[in-house]
């Protein structure tokens, strides 16, 4: 079944168009990297698909319609955002308590667990919390619901690399199962390369790159050109090119394997370089 | 704390289903945690007021020799049945205070995200909210003004009692039930007299995007002095006022009769059962208009809940 379904999403702004005419499906049981610049319209995606604003458009979320079934809808989805922070006055026992006392699917020993790995005192206030902390608390909250889809958008945004790096890992570890789906953006790409199944680019309101990992990993091949190699490397017909110490690095779309191991070092892109290439190519298209 | 061990069901059935949850419950409790007002400043009203009365009535109880037996209780019960005013007043002045930030402030803060990642829906937040203006501020001050009342008296009794006196025609001068029950009618009536007065306030709350004290205060003035400008009428403005002073009005027969100055031997004071005139109250349409409002105003809010952004 898919958690989520678009077809035709848009949304605009007055004259501003954030969305125009999106058309998605991700299935259950994936971790989905959803990349774009500032502005492409990555965080009006994500609250179209939690309800949180109207749409033109046909979207579905776990079969139901998010904005006219929003209470409903919000039982089975969890969400954080570098926006959507926690209220400064209160304390972590108080916020345990709520969400025991209005969330079905939270359970309360779970997050206790979890918070009993941090520093984070239950008697502490929010505001008496650094950033990491905040965010190491807010995890343990959404880690303890029984949530079919889980939103992050922009969840590391601020914090050292460190506490980025344990936010993945338990995500990945104590949470993700077949299950479950993840909707993440983040600009930190690199990090969650080894997380994601599967990859989404946007800008200007459009999706102008799909695929999942094995795809990626498949369809796409970064060559490190030996200098007297380069003109045979531009034959094949590269999408991308850039210098690192005046050496090329070629990125290449469905190439032969063997022609490019005759060219160089052969090895799997970063998404950061390919959405680097395709943006870069949409921009000269655009111009 | 353990849902499961209170809902044994939930470890066996294959999802672990709806735990009973109170939406509304935690929601209103989740405005007292935030708003500490709503208990603290009645609260240091009411230990004032204690100590202020309590002055009163042991400084009196070195004069007390010298008064008639009458004086003397009279003297000793008139801090007791003023005592309850100053403590209404304060919630109510908090009620106003907290209805216009109610729904700002959760968007200013960012919070409002967090809270709607969670399975509250807008309707249940915005009457909890509203349930606090109309429900859980009257209750902490009734429940403070009967404390103090019966603290005040437990004084007044001892100091009779050190003057070698029976306190009983006290308890009788002090009528405590009777004043409890005029109490809550008065205070009833002005919560339901007021409720379109927080309606608006929390409407706006939700609407303005800055400055929502403003929003709150200028658009009727503004439509007051429009009025009397262009019309040269003040029909809005003492709408306005009679919105405010209404509920005395019509909820009490002195007040309603010294306003037509016909009440004989009227003081000024409420201390009879007879003032209470709950059918002119209920038959008053200023009544009923209000809360037409006050619920379209609150059913305008839940709208704009769902609706608007962070700001």
């Amino acid at each position: 079944m898919a958690c989520i379904e678009a077809h035709g999403l848009r949304k605009t702004f007055g004259a501003t168009v954030a969305l125009d005419g999106i058309d998605l499906r991700v299935e259950e049981g994936r971790i989905l990297g959803l990349i774009g610049p500032n502005g492409a319209g990555k965080s009006t995606a994500l609250n179209a698909i939690l309800g949180l604003t109207p749409y033109q458009g046909d979207l579905r979320v776990l079969g139901r319609d998010p904005w006219t079934e929003r209470d409903q809808l919000v039982r089975d989805v969890a969400f954080i955002a570098d926006v959507a922070v926690l209220p400064r006055w209160i304390r972590v026992s108080q916020v345990l308590d709520f969400l025991a006392g209005v969330h079905p699917r939270f359970d309360r020993a779970k997050a206790e667990r979890f918070l009993a790995r941090t520093s984070v005192k239950r008697t502490s206030k929010v505001r008496e919390l650094s950033k990491g902390m905040v965010t190491q608390l807010h995890l343990a909250l959404v880690m303890a619901i029984d949530a079919r889809l889980l939103v992050l958008d922009e969840p590391t945004l601020g914090l050292d690399i460190l506490v980025r790096k344990q936010f993945y890992d338990s995500l990945i570890n104590d949470y993700f199962d077949r299950n479950r789906t993840i909707v993440v953006t983040t600009h930190q790409v690199e990090e969650i390369q080894d997380v994601l199944t599967d990859v989404m680019f946007i800008n200007h309101g459009r999706i102008v790159f799909s695929a999942s990992m094995e795809d990626f990993e498949a369809r796409y091949a970064e060559v490190m050109v030996n200098p007297d190699q380069v003109a045979a490397a531009k034959a094949l017909g590269p999408i991308y090119e850039r210098q690192v110490f005046g050496r090329g690095i070629f990125l290449f779309d469905s190439a032969d394997r063997q022609q490019l191991a005759a060219l160089g070092e052969v090895r799997t892109p970063s998404i950061a370089d390919l959405f680097v290439a395709v943006m870069g190519n949409q921009e000269g298209a655009a111009r | 704390m353990n849902n499961v061990a209170e809902f044994p069901l939930d470890s066996q059935g294959a999802p672990p289903m709806m735990a009973a949850t109170r939406p509304m419950y935690w929601s209103i409790r989740r405005e007292v945690w935030e708003n500490r007002s709503i208990t603290m400043a009645p609260l240091i009203v009411a230990a004032v007021v204690l100590f202020a009365s309590a002055i009163s009535t042991l400084v009196l109880a070195s004069r007390m020799v010298r008064l008639d037996a009458a004086k003397q209780y009279a003297s000793v019960v008139k801090p007791f049945s003023i005592a309850p005013a100053p403590i209404m007043f304060t919630t109510i002045l908090v009620a106003f205070v907290y209805c216009l930030d109610a729904l700002y402030g959760e968007r200013r803060d960012r919070s409002i995200l967090f809270w709607k990642s969670l399975p509250v829906s807008d309707r249940t937040t915005v009457l909890a909210k509203a349930a606090i203006p109309l429900a859980v501020l009257p209750l902490i001050a009734i429940a403070l003004s009967i404390v103090v009342q019966i603290l005040l008296l437990q004084l007044g009794t001892m100091v009779v009692m050190g003057h070698g006196r029976s306190p009983a025609p006290l308890w009788g001068e002090a009528r405590f039930f009777q004043g409890l029950v005029i109490m809550v009618y008065g205070l009833g009536a002005h919560v339901l007299w007021f409720a379109p007065i927080y309606g608006w306030l929390m409407l706006v709350s939700a609407w303005a995007r800055r400055a929502p004290v403003l929003w709150a205060l200028l658009p009727p003035l503004a439509i007051s002095a429009v009025e009397r400008i262009t019309f040269g009428t003040k029909f809005f403005m003492n709408m306005l006022q009679y919105r405010v002073t209404g509920a005395m009005k019509e909820a009490f027969v002195h007040a309603s009769a010294a306003a037509k100055g016909s009440c004989a031997g009227c003081d000024g004071n409420i201390d009879r059962l007879s003032q209470l005139d709950p059918a002119r109250l209920l038959g008053a349409p200023g009544l009923w208009v209000g809360l037409l409002f006050a619920a379209a105003c609150f059913a305008v809010a839940v709208r704009l809940r769902r609706n608007r952004e962070p700001i």
